[in-house]
């Protein structure tokens, strides 16, 4: 766009003093017109300003660090009972639930410690208790009491929300889901000195140990069509395990793995898929010698083991496949928690995140994957001795030495999100080894969303940059030539026929390249090779000739119409490529160009790929970049040209030496606006690859950029969950990318057309 | 000699020259191609029957359109799993659209010309475009009418295309009953409803009101079974007729004439007749609505839903982009604060579409919608009416993405126009606003028309942000209809390029649906060259004017 310097400011010749009312209306209507359109111009930069600060705004609670706060502080309701050896609180956080040693269940009003309920659990006369566990935190909320006679009672709390009068009421009651009579699991009698459940839908695993035996108890109801009553059938073993100072045992929720820990630090990791004979895989030393397991808890998911011990650091040891496909418990992260012994780890029931009491009565909330700590405040003002948080992880309770429940609120949104998860190579469950995942959905419910940006910034960069390759050559060549060789005529077509093209819709260009370009290239791959030798070889020949060509024929077509000349040349030479890439093919790489790659150089093919991208969007950049630096070459002043050739210097010296030297400031700015296009673009690259998250810098894989991302799982995504700010945030670096390029662009237009003008 | 030819520069000139031609060979070589395969889609094309028969099984016949072929050379082919003979040199394949979904499960399958015994073009083939299975390919064995045959043989043919008109006639009938008269009466018991609740929120639904609404909507039920009982009788007089035709194995199949569009024997018709076959398919592609889940039929309301959304915008744009230029040009003092609404404008106009997508719909969706329906309609809720994309949205969020384009190009003209002619409206006294408002803007008013038409261009084409912002895959009601208030606001819509990447990439039946999104995506393409070439003659017009202004 030419600039046309208005520096010079009119007033009307309306004299301001004039009187009469119509006089001053016009004058007033003037001065308000003024004031509307400084505001609307001034309204763009609040467009721009107000979208950055926007995105900023939801992906701003990302990054807020989690804070909690004490709501009340009471007695713990009916002391008496005994003491507690485990803490709930409910879905609605209204009702808390206190387990005592005695085998008495208090169930009190979460935030006043006001008792509801007080129920004992059905003890058998000439028993008591003698172990206690907990199955499992999530849904179930069963409890195993191991007694001295060698059986065992389960016991489900549960809690019927009703409406009476439109007000929520929750009625909590216990239950015995395998009946009440108390399970035999120890024939001789012989006291349960540690015990652990799992309770399914159909199938049920007590482990217990038994002096110096761990003994498997696994129920199993065969469902028949025609009974009502399911039959149970039973299946004992004994593990072969020295088993004398077991002290936590762990079954995880698919009753597969048995995990059992002993105060010495050891882990013995057994596989229960045949509960009639497990098996020891795995037996080994997890804590430094000379500390102790102070505590052990599964992360959500029952995939890792949340391991805390003396020295206040707990470590978390999950199993990871090695190259030959064998599993073996690793440490995949540790977190230094306290100075003191870890005493307590209650995990989060949704999410990877955990809360740990240390010895001191400091509590600490964490979160595993992304290595944050959120929370760490002391709760009480002595030791703490039972810990609860609650399902939605938004409140907690703690018991204190002084008889004391403390009561706390979580705020506590977004932990799975943290510049390091978001960047860097995180170590998931179950993943050989640490890496850049994005994947944020899942069927699964206890699914972890992994948010790596790494791979669609890398997509993104990956498009980007195979589109500049197609682009730049293209599109920079195609200016000088147009700007300063085509005679003006042609220039009259050419321009705006090329930019056209920009003004094509990208989903029919992203259209054309999924369902089009990317079958037939996959087809021609050779020829597509063989393109890009013999036309700039057919090109050079056709000039080569042309020299040589009698001058009456040269002069029938004057200088300048190049273009036109070679557009025959060149549609032949690619005729010429595909034609004989075939035979060529064949013959050279036996069978195709595909399986060659895949064969001899282990290069996979997906049909979909960054080189279709690339052709795509280098279309859909070339108008961009050839327009700006089109503009920028022919608008070098012609003085400057003129004395070049003046002093004999050829055509082409003139070109290379004077005007593109003069003018690169606004070639980088081309250069500059069209990579901020092809960072953006969203549908060719949505249609044209296969969406795939993947970091890999083959040209025949596909990518997944952060543009097509956004497109993709917008529309799904909650709002403002974790994953909605997440795609904000990707779109806020989108943003700024562009922001960045563009600005700069910008400025260097501005800079050069002052330049020019100054020539 | 090369080598002064090479010092001379001019290879290098030849080079460059080579990427212009390249450019231009590969924006006429798209345009080329939709226009090619759009075009192609409605033309009846001959109905072959080939005699096939694979090695070591049943001779088999087949019968279909002929939609690609694909040459193989023998190596490839060979490593790809066919079996080739010594002196075979390419593996010769057709695609074949068969159709009979219904019968075989697929519409297509790839046959090898080797196998092909002999093919023909009989002249008793007919195909049947249908609302469900897709096209028939076959013989006419009789027409019944409720079971019993009517006509046989040569006479059936007439019938059925007599009896298909009827039938066409009723569903016409059955589809303005149901979505027009209908879609009325429920569209005013949702009011009522509403109505019901708003009265019910403010504590003021008391017994006249009660009984004013239950009369109301008696009403509409009173009217709702008259409809009831006309649909009966219409469903029962559609369903009469069924038509019986033989399928390329043999068997026969019954097709009732209530899933017909149209039947037609291609093979016979004349090339006028192709004609109009021709006309009639593609005046049923820009007015129907589509079938068989937007594979087939027509793309009227996306045609529709563009308009309507692109009409919307540019209401919305162009003050707020000509008053932005007018600042610029005419009010603000040329230094830093013009420069930073440059950069602003630039980028505008740089921020990838999608950026604005995520911003209309956490801004204007979530926050503007949802604050609108907290005071506004609190009785609809839970449903959103404003707070869940839409019409609207999708317009003001185009708006404030084509706004830069209205800008540059206003701005363009307002420096064209000689600064004589506001010199002498200043002069004679006018001030400042009436020599913009009487001299200045009329006369860039062909520059602004510019820039709207390009921006028209930009949104129509633009599918990202639309994505997320009140585009759908298929909208059960357009956004204007004859229920009150008429115009739709917080309504879902379709749109052209939606369209196409939906059909294209979406959509269970990509092979089927290919056609339809080449000829959408013709007709997109060509809105869209129309409305750039518009803007570049009125601009070059423009440029001319002023030449003369100023000469």
């Amino acid at each position: 766009m030419p600039e046309i310097n208005l520096q010079t400011k009119y007033s009307s010749a309306l004299k301001q003093t004039d009187g009469g009312v119509h006089e001053r209306w016009r004058l007033i209507k003037d001065t308000m017109a003024r004031y509307g359109v400084i505001a609307g111009g001034l309204g763009v930069i609040v467009a721009v300003v107000l979208i950055f600060f926007y995105l900023l705004y939801v992906v701003f609670p990302l990054f807020l660090s989690a804070t909690a706060e004490s709501v009340s502080q009471y007695n713990v309701p009916e002391s008496a009972l005994g003491k507690t050896v485990l803490l709930e609180i409910e879905e609605q956080n209204q009702v808390a639930a206190r387990f005592t040693d005695t085998g008495q269940v208090v169930f009190f009003a979460v935030a006043t410690g006001k008792t509801i309920l007080t129920e004992a659990v059905k003890i058998p006369e000439g028993a008591h208790i003698v172990s206690f566990s907990q199955g499992s935190p999530i849904n179930e909320g069963a409890v195993i009491y191991g007694l001295s006679d060698g059986k065992a009672v389960i016991v489900k709390h549960q809690y019927k929300i009703t409406y009476p009068n439109n007000v929520r009421l929750i009625t909590p009651s216990l239950k015995y889901p395998l009946g009440e009579q108390p399970l035999v699991i120890d024939e001789s009698g012989a006291a349960l000195e540690k015990i652990a459940v799992r309770i399914g839908d159909d199938a049920s695993t007590i482990v217990a140990k038994i002096g110096d035996k761990i003994h498997l108890s696994h129920f199993e109801k065969e469902k028949s069509l025609f009974a009502d009553e399911a039959a149970v059938t039973r299946t004992d073993s004994v593990l072969n395990y020295a088993a004398a100072d077991v002290t936590d045992i762990l079954i995880d929720k698919d009753e597969r793995n048995l995990y059992l820990l002993s105060s010495t630090g050891r882990l013995g990791w057994f596989d229960i898929g045949d509960k009639s004979a497990p098996a020891l895989i795995q037996s080994q030393n997890i804590v430094e010698t000379g500390q102790k397991i102070t505590s052990v808890a599964f992360l959500n998911g029952d995939l890792s083991l949340m391991i805390g011990d003396s020295s206040g650091l707990v470590s978390q040891w999950s199993k990871v496949r090695d190259k030959l496909n064998h599993f073996a418990m690793q440490k995949i992260r540790v977190f230094k928690v306290s100075d003191k012994a870890v005493i307590s780890i209650k995990p989060e029931q949704r999410r990877k995140g955990f809360m740990t009491v240390d010895a001191d009565g400091i509590m600490g909330i964490y979160h595993s994957t992304s290595e944050r700590e959120m929370i760490k405040e002391r709760v009480g003002n002595a030791q703490s001795v039972a810990a609860a948080i609650s399902p939605r992880a938004n409140t907690l309770l703690v018991q204190t030495e002084d008889g004391k429940i403390n009561f706390w609120k979580v705020d506590n949104e977004h932990p799975e999100v943290s510049l390091s998860s978001l960047w860097q190579k995180v170590w998931y469950e179950s993943y050989p080894k640490p890496d850049y995942i994005w994947q944020s959905s899942s069927a699964n419910s206890d699914f972890e969303p992994k948010y790596s940006l790494t791979p669609l910034v890398f997509g993104t960069l990956k498009a980007a940059f195979y589109a500049m390759l197609v682009a730049m050559p293209l599109a920079l060549m195609g200016a000088i030539y147009t700007a300063y060789f085509m005679t003006s005529r042609m220039r009259q077509i050419v321009k705006p026929a090329i930019e056209l093209m920009g003004a094509l819709p990208t989903v029919i260009l992203g259209f054309l390249a999924g369902l089009w370009l990317a079958p037939l290239i996959e087809e021609y791959l050779a020829g597509l090779f063989a393109l890009l030798m013999i036309i700039p070889l057919g090109v050079m020949l056709f000039a080569y000739a042309w020299h040589y060509l009698p001058k009456a024929i040269q002069q029938q077509i004057p200088e300048g119409w190049e273009a036109a000349l070679l557009i025959p040349v060149i549609l032949l030479s690619a005729w010429f490529a595909f034609t004989v890439s075939v035979p060529l093919e064949a013959s050279l790489f036996h069978g195709t160009l595909r399986d060659w790659f895949k064969n001899e150089w282990g290069i996979g093919y997906d049909q979909r790929n960054a080189l279709v991208v690339g052709i795509a969007m280098g279309f859909a950049v070339i108008p961009t970049i050839f327009s700006i630096a089109e503009d920028a070459i022919f608008s070098v002043p012609k003085h400057l040209t003129v004395g070049s050739l003046a002093l004999g210097a050829t055509p082409w010296q003139t070109m290379i030496e004077v005007v593109l030297l003069t003018a690169s400031p606004g070639i980088f700015s081309a250069v500059m606006i069209g990579l901020g296009r092809a960072v953006g673009e969203t549908m060719i690259v949505l249609m044209a690859t296969g969406n795939t998250p993947v970091m890999d810098l083959s040209v025949f894989q596909g990518l997944r950029t952060l543009a097509a991302n956004i497109a993709v799982e917008m529309p799904e995504s909650e709002v403002d969950s974790t994953h909605y700010r997440v795609l904000f945030l990707a779109a806020l670096v989108l943003f700024m990318f562009t922001f960045v390029f563009n600005t700069l662009a910008e400025i260097i237009r501005q800079r050069l057309r002052e330049k020019y003008s100054s020539l | 000699m090369m080598k002064s030819w090479f010092k001379s520069g001019a290879p290098w000139i030849w080079l460059n020259a080579a990427a212009v031609s390249t450019s231009l060979i590969m924006i006429v070589g798209v345009l080329g191609l939709v226009t090619v395969r759009g075009i192609g889609h409605f033309w009846p094309s001959q109905v072959m029957q080939f005699n096939y028969m694979e090695e070591g099984k049943q001779p088999q016949i087949i019968i279909g359109e002929k939609v690609d072929t694909s040459i193989t050379p023998a190596a490839m082919a060979k490593s790809t799993g066919f079996k080739m003979a010594e002196n075979e040199e390419t593996l010769v394949q057709y695609l074949i659209k068969t159709g009979n979904r219904d019968v075989t499960g697929s519409d297509f399958r790839w046959i090898q010309e080797r196998n092909v015994k002999d093919q023909s073009e009989p002249a008793d083939i007919m195909v049947v475009e249908r609302r469900e299975w897709g096209n028939f390919y076959g013989q006419l064995l009789e027409v019944k009418e409720n079971g019993k045959t009517i006509a046989t043989g040569e006479q059936a043919w007439p019938v059925v295309q007599a009896r298909i008109e009827e039938a066409l006639a009723v569903f016409k009938e059955i589809a303005h009953l149901e979505k027009k008269e209908i879609g009325a009466i429920n569209y005013g018991l949702e009011r009522l409803r509403l109505k019901q609740r708003k009265l019910e929120l403010k504590n003021r639904l008391d017994d006249a009101a009660k009984q004013q609404i239950a009369e109301e909507k008696a009403g509409f039920q009173e009217q709702y079974k008259q409809y009831q009982a006309q649909l009966a009788e219409l469903y029962q007089k559609i369903r009469r007729d069924r038509l019986v035709a033989k399928t390329e194995n043999g068997s026969t199949l019954e097709i009732p004439l209530a899933k017909v569009v149209r039947a037609f024997k291609p093979n016979t018709m004349s090339l006028f007749e192709k004609i109009a076959h021709y006309g009639t398919k593609v005046v049923e592609f820009l007015a129907d609505d589509p079938r068989e889940a937007n594979t087939e039929g027509g793309i009227f309301p996306a045609i529709f839903g563009t308009v309507m959304m692109v009409m919307m915008m540019s209401v919305i744009v162009t003050p707020f982009g000509v008053i932005a230029a007018v600042y610029l040009r005419e009010y603000a003092k040329q230094g830093f604060t013009t420069r930073l609404i440059r950069i602003a404008v630039n980028n505008l106009a740089g921020v990838p579409s999608v950026v604005y997508g995520v911003f209309g719909l956490g801004f204007f969706v979530y926050i503007l919608g949802g604050n609108i329906d907290q005071l506004f309609f609190p009785e609809s809720a839970p449903a959103p009416v404003y707070g869940t994309p839409g019409l609207l949205w999708a317009s003001i969020t185009l708006a404030l993405l084509t706004l830069p384009v209205v800008i540059v190009s206003t701005e363009e003209g307002l420096a064209r126009i000689p600064s004589s002619i506001r010199e002498g409206s200043l002069a004679l006294g006018a001030t400042k606003l009436e020599t913009l408002w009487l001299t200045v803007l009329p006369m860039a008013s062909p520059a602004m028309m510019t820039g709207l038409i390009l921006a028209v261009a930009r949104a129509a084409g633009e599918v990202a942000p639309l994505m997320l912002v009140g585009v759908v895959k298929l909208a059960p009601t357009l956004p204007l209809d004859g229920n009150f208030p008429f115009l739709h606001l917080d309504r879902k819509f379709m749109h052209l390029g939606f369209h196409i990447y939906d059909v294209g990439f979406q959509s269970p039946n990509v092979e089927a649906a290919r056609p339809l999104v080449y000829a959408t995506a013709l007709l997109l393409v060509l809105v869209i060259v129309g409305l750039n070439l518009a803007a570049i003659i009125i601009r070059n017009n423009l440029r001319e004017k002023y030449r003369a202004l100023e000469g």
